[in-house]
C-alpha cells in the first residue's frame, strides 16, 4: 500500500463517516463568514429555527461591502450596503459568535485576518461562504471555499457532507528569479494548466521554490487557485509556518504548544504517496506576469505580445477578450496606457506586498491624472504599514491609502473604475465588468502594479527597483 | 431551504456557449442589493442582458432576451460554467429565473455544489452532444440521460447530489439525523488534539 498524501492524512482525521463510496461527513474545525455571504447564511438558519451549534469556531468580519474611505462607518457608497453590515451584525450578535466589526483593530479581509489572528492553524478545517479560502491552504490546514447553504449547514452541524476531491501535485522546481513574484508564479500557472486546469483536485504545492517562499507568498500563490477551478490549494507546513503562528491571538498556548507542532511536523505527504495527477513546473521559467484578456488563464510573460486569436470556439472567446479589453494580437502590452492602479485584495494586500510596491514607489510619483489607491488588507496591516512609514511613501507618490476591506476588487454598485479605464491590479480577477462595468482589468504583481503607476503606462518592473 | 424535487426537465435549451462563464456575469456583485436569497432574477446576466442597466433596456443581440427562449428551464454553457465567486446568489438568480438544469462541458465545483442545493440539475456532457441540443431536450435525472431529437446521451452525477436533487432532500436535516455520531467524535478529537480546541475556549468572553 502506498503512503498518504497530506491531503489524505487531513481528510482522513476530520472524516466523521462515510456517507457512500464519493461522500464524507467531515468535521469543521472553523467557520468565518463576511457581510456579503455569510449574513445570508446566519439569518436563513435563524429563520429555519436551527441554531449555530458551536459559536465559538466562528468568526464574522466585515470586508465585502464596507467602504474603504477614511472617516467609513454603517453607511456606503454601494446603495442598500448598510443592511449587509447592520443585518450581518445583528446575526453574530444574536449567534453568539465573534464578530471582527468597523473599528475593531483585528477588521480586514477574512483570509487576511484569519492567519493574523491565527484562526486557522496546520491541520485545522476551515471553511467560508467566499472562492479565496483556498488562500489559508498555504498554512496547512484543509481550508475551502462553499456557498451560503453549506455555510448554514456548517453552522447548525460543525460537518459538512463533502465529496473526495482528486489529488493533484504541482512541484515547482528550481528557484524563481529574483524578479519574479510569487503572483507572477500564480500567473504562470493558470495561464500553463487554465482556468479549469485543476478542477475536482485538491493541488498541494511542493518543491524547493515553494519552500523558499515566505509565509505570505504562499498565501498569494494559494489564493488563486479557486482561478484553476481547485478544490482548494495546500502546502505542508513548515519551520516558517510554525514560527509565523507562534505568539498570534487563537495560537495554541505555551501548554499545548509543543504539541502543536509535533502534530504540524507530521503534515506531510508520504514520500511513497501516490497522487491522481503530478505537474512539474520549472521556476526559472517564471518571469513578470500579466494579465491581456478577461478570464486569468489569458496571461502572458509582460515581454510577450497579446496571443492571436486561434480558429474555433477558442478563437471566438479569445476574440471576445480581445474586443472587450481593447488589445491587439500581436501587439505588446508594455507600453500601453493605464487610467488607473490598484494595490489590494486577498491576493496582495499584506504588509510584504505594500513593502515591495513601497519601494518601487519611494522618490517617485504616479503618472499625472493617474487615479492610484492602495487598500492595506487588513487594519493590522494599515496600522504596522503606518509604523514603518509606508503609507508615507503611498500618500508622496499621489496614491490614495485607505482603510482595510476588499474594495474595488470587485464593482457592488458603489465605486468602480469606469467603462473602457484600464487598470492595473495586484487583484486575481479580470472579469468582464468585474471591477466596473466596461473596465479593463490586467492582473499583475504589487511591483508590476508600481512601477506602471509611476509610468502611466504597463512596464517591466525591472528598471524601476 | 426547501426546493421541488428535480427527476426530469423538458424544455427547450438557451445556448450560451462560452466557456468560463463566472458568477459574476451570471449575477454581477452590483445587483446583489439585500441580504435575501430572493429578488435576483431581475439582476440574472444584467451586464450582458441589458443595453442599459439603470432603465433594464434589454440587449436584443444577448440570447436570453430573444423570444424563443422565453420560458425556457435549460440552459447550455462551456467549459468550467459557474466560475469565480462563490455566491450562491447566481444560483438563486438561475432558479429564480425559472432554470431547472445547466447542461455545460464542466462546471465549477462550489458552483455545482449550490446549483445541487437549489434545485437546479447540474449536467456535464461533452461540447458535441451540447451543440445537437437545438430542439425540446428532455433530461431524466433516474436514467441519468439527456434526449433530444431522437439522440440520447449518458451523464453522470454523483450519488449524494443525486439523491438530494430526486428527493429534494434537507441536508442539514439529513446530517442532524447523525448528530451522536459527531458528538462522539468530538468528545474523542478535543482530547486528541487539545491544541485545536483551548484556542476557543477564551474566544467568546474577548
Amino acid at each position: 500500500m502506498s503512503g498518504l498524501t497530506l491531503f489524505d492524512k487531513l481528510w482522513d482525521a476530520h472524516s466523521v463517516r462515510s456517507l457512500d463510496t464519493q461522500t464524507a461527513l467531515i468535521a469543521i474545525d472553523r467557520i468565518l463568514l463576511h457581510e456579503r455571504t455569510g449574513g445570508i447564511a446566519m439569518k436563513a438558519l435563524a429563520e429555519d429555527g436551527r441554531a449555530v451549534r458551536d459559536p465559538a469556531r466562528v468568526f464574522v468580519t466585515m470586508d465585502h461591502v464596507v467602504d474603504t474611505l477614511p472617516g467609513r462607518g454603517d453607511r456606503t457608497i454601494m446603495p442598500t450596503g448598510t443592511q449587509f453590515i447592520t443585518q450581518t451584525r445583528e446575526a453574530a450578535l444574536a449567534a453568539g459568535v465573534t464578530l471582527f466589526d468597523l473599528g475593531d483593530p483585528r477588521q480586514g479581509i477574512v483570509h487576511v485576518i484569519s492567519p493574523e489572528n491565527a484562526i486557522v492553524l496546520p491541520g485545522l478545517t476551515l471553511v467560508c461562504p467566499d472562492s479565496h479560502t483556498c488562500t489559508q491552504g498555504a498554512l496547512g490546514a484543509l481550508a475551502w471555499g462553499i456557498g451560503s447553504s453549506e455555510a448554514e449547514h456548517a453552522l447548525a452541524t460543525n460537518t459538512l457532507r463533502v465529496k473526495r476531491p482528486a489529488t493533484m501535485r504541482i512541484t515547482v522546481t528550481g528557484l524563481l528569479p529574483d524578479a519574479a513574484t510569487a503572483k507572477d508564479l500564480a500567473l504562470h500557472i493558470v495561464a500553463t494548466i487554465g482556468s479549469a486546469g485543476a478542477r475536482g483536485h485538491v493541488v498541494e504545492y511542493a518543491g524547493p521554490a515553494i519552500a523558499a517562499l515566505s509565509v505570505e507568498e504562499r498565501m498569494t500563490l494559494c489564493n488563486m487557485a479557486t482561478e484553476l477551478a481547485a478544490f482548494t490549494a495546500l502546502i505542508a507546513p513548515d519551520e516558517k509556518v510554525f514560527a509565523y503562528f507562534k505568539g498570534r491571538s487563537y495560537a495554541p498556548g505555551a501548554s499545548q504548544w509543543d504539541d502543536a507542532v509535533a502534530h504540524w511536523r507530521c503534515l506531510v505527504s508520504d514520500p511513497d504517496a501516490q497522487f491522481d495527477r503530478e505537474i512539474a513546473i520549472d521556476a526559472g521559467n517564471v518571469a513578470p506576469m500579466i494579465s491581456w484578456g478577461t478570464s486569468p488563464e489569458q496571461s502572458i510573460r509582460l515581454d510577450q505580445p497579446v496571443p492571436a486569436t486561434l480558429a474555433g470556439p477558442a478563437g471566438h472567446a479569445a476574440a471576445r477578450s480581445h474586443a472587450y479589453m481593447g488589445v491587439d494580437a500581436g501587439s505588446p502590452l508594455i507600453g500601453l496606457p493605464i487610467d488607473a492602479a490598484f494595490i489590494g485584495s486577498c491576493t496582495n494586500a499584506r504588509l510584504s506586498d505594500l513593502r515591495k510596491a513601497a519601494a518601487i514607489l519611494q522618490g517617485r510619483t504616479v503618472a499625472p491624472g493617474l487615479r492610484a489607491i492602495c487598500v492595506p488588507g487588513s487594519s493590522r496591516v494599515k496600522a504596522e504599514a503606518e509604523a514603518e512609514g509606508l503609507d508615507q511613501i503611498f500618500r508622496d507618490a499621489g496614491f490614495e491609502w485607505r482603510e482595510a476591506g476588499c474594495s474595488m476588487c470587485f464593482f457592488a454598485g458603489g465605486e468602480s473604475f469606469g467603462a473602457g479605464e484600464r487598470v492595473i491590479s495586484t487583484t486575481n480577477r479580470n472579469f468582464e465588468s468585474r471591477q466596473g462595468h466596461g473596465t479593463r482589468t490586467h492582473l499583475a504583481s504589487p511591483e508590476t502594479v508600481a512601477a506602471s503607476a509611476v509610468a502611466g503606462h504597463i512596464v517591466d518592473p525591472r528598471g524601476y527597483r | 431551504m426547501a426546493f421541488q424535487p428535480v427527476r426530469t426537465v423538458t424544455s427547450a435549451a438557451v445556448p450560451l456557449l462560452r466557456d468560463n462563464i463566472d458568477t459574476d456575469a451570471i449575477i454581477p456583485s452590483r445587483e446583489m442589493k439585500s441580504v435575501a436569497k430572493t429578488g435576483l432574477a431581475d439582476g440574472l446576466f444584467a451586464g450582458w442582458r441589458y443595453l442599459d442597466e439603470k432603465t433594464r433596456t434589454p440587449d436584443p443581440a444577448f440570447v436570453l432576451n430573444a423570444q424563443r427562449w422565453a420560458g425556457a428551464q435549460i440552459l447550455l454553457g462551456g467549459q468550467n460554467f459557474g466560475c469565480g465567486s462563490s455566491r450562491e446568489h447566481a444560483a438563486w438568480a438561475l432558479a429564480e429565473y425559472g432554470f431547472r438544469a445547466i447542461i455545460a462541458e464542466s462546471f465549477n465545483p462550489i458552483f455545482h455544489g449550490n446549483c445541487v442545493r437549489n434545485g437546479i440539475l447540474p449536467v456535464a456532457l461533452d461540447a458535441v452532444p451540447i451543440a445537437a441540443l437545438d430542439a425540446v431536450v428532455h433530461i431524466d435525472l433516474t436514467t441519468q440521460t439527456v434526449a433530444c431529437a431522437g439522440q440520447e446521451w449518458p451523464f453522470h452525477l454523483d450519488e449524494e447530489s443525486r439523491a438530494m436533487l430526486l428527493d429534494g432532500l434537507d441536508p442539514i436535516a439529513l446530517t442532524l439525523h447523525d448528530a451522536d455520531l459527531i458528538a462522539a467524535f468530538e468528545t474523542h478529537d478535543r482530547a486528541a488534539r487539545r491544541w485545536a480546541w483551548e484556542p476557543l475556549e477564551g474566544s467568546l468572553h474577548d
